[in-house]
């Protein structure tokens, strides 16, 4: 009965949560949604019996991504007010294609859940989900474990390459270029001849 | 009351199909779409762990499994909305905004 009661608020909220996502007129407000869906959808995982990825769900997504998402809302400089005109326009394509698609699915599922009623499986064969996820992440799954660490990679180099630009025409300080100036190239003496002005200066060589 | 398999899939068939409303209706806004295909995702991680859970072992298979795909949609999804935000952020800096429609106007 607790189980059935936390099953229900969990996936209302996390219903509700992601409907606010689509439909919050400031994006702001759509990533806090969003992180309330996705700690939700843990909830779930947790009642499910998968507390590692609960615990990663939270951790990757409400701590990483969703952070990252708040950091570029907040960067932009974008007018979201109007962002949101088109929204009714679109509404009624948009809704045809959902109500299709959620029909369609809950058909096959409904027939598959008709077939086999089940509930989770007890797996307590003196294993934690923990010990049982990384026996089999580490020596079944351990070269897709390596490419994932690899795609991690290949993001994080393409997400700094792709925002990683080079200004020009800013002065910076070039402490090597300070040190490597002579008396010569900085200090120029002049004898100035009584009754005449100073001849223009060269253009110095050396900038900054 | 029992909470079966076919809860969680429900529940996960909602998620997917709001997701997918966000795509279509969200016409101005990109990041409202990243945010969308997140949802995706997250709906697909729900039905992975969903049969992973509720799933009885045969022979060789380990249900297992599912939970440890659901850590590489995870992976993705992570490499995604990172490298997704980045170019966004390099075509708001040539552009000046992020307005979904005038994205196919962008020429080489």
């Amino acid at each position: 009965m607790l189980i059935a009661i936390s099953f229900y608020l969990l996936a209302f909220t996390a219903v509700a949560a992601a409907f606010m996502v689509v439909a919050a007129r400031n994006p702001v407000h759509s990533v806090m949604y969003l992180i309330l869906t996705f700690f939700s959808a843990a909830g779930l995982f947790v009642l499910m019996g998968a507390e590692f990825l609960a615990l990663l769900l939270v951790m990757v997504y409400v701590g990483a991504v969703a952070v990252l998402f708040l950091f570029v809302v907040m960067m932009l400089d974008v007018d979201f007010a109007e962002m949101k005109e088109g929204f009714l326009s679109y509404l009624p394509i948009g809704g045809l294609v959902a109500i299709i698609l959620l029909i369609e699915m809950i058909l096959v599922g409904a027939t598959y859940a008709s077939k086999t009623p089940s509930t989770v499986v007890d797996r307590t064969d003196g294993q934690s989900n923990l010990q049982a996820f990384g026996q089999v992440l580490y020596t079944d799954y351990a070269g897709v474990f390596e490419a994932a660490g690899f795609v991690l990679l290949v993001a994080m180099i393409g997400a700094i390459v792709l925002t990683l630009r080079t200004r020009e025409g800013v002065r910076k300080q070039d402490a090597m270029k300070q040190m490597a100036r002579t008396r010569e190239d900085g200090v120029e003496l002049v004898d100035i001849a009584p009754g005449q002005g100073i001849s223009p200066m060269k253009p110095s060589s050396t900038e900054g | 009351m029992i909470i079966g398999l076919h809860h969680y899939l429900i529940v996960a068939a909602i998620l997917f199909t709001i997701g997918v409303f966000g795509i279509f209706v969200n016409r101005k806004n990109v990041i409202i779409i990243l945010m969308c295909v997140e949802l995706i995702l997250l709906a697909v991680n729900i039905n992975f762990v969903a049969f992973s859970t509720h799933m009885v072992q045969t022979g060789v298979n380990n249900p297992m499994a599912g939970q440890i795909f659901a850590l590489f949609v995870l992976t993705v999804a992570a490499a995604e909305a990172a490298v997704g935000l980045a170019i966004l952020v390099v075509y708001f800096r040539n552009r000046g905004n992020i307005a979904v429609e005038n994205i196919d106007l962008m020429k080489g």
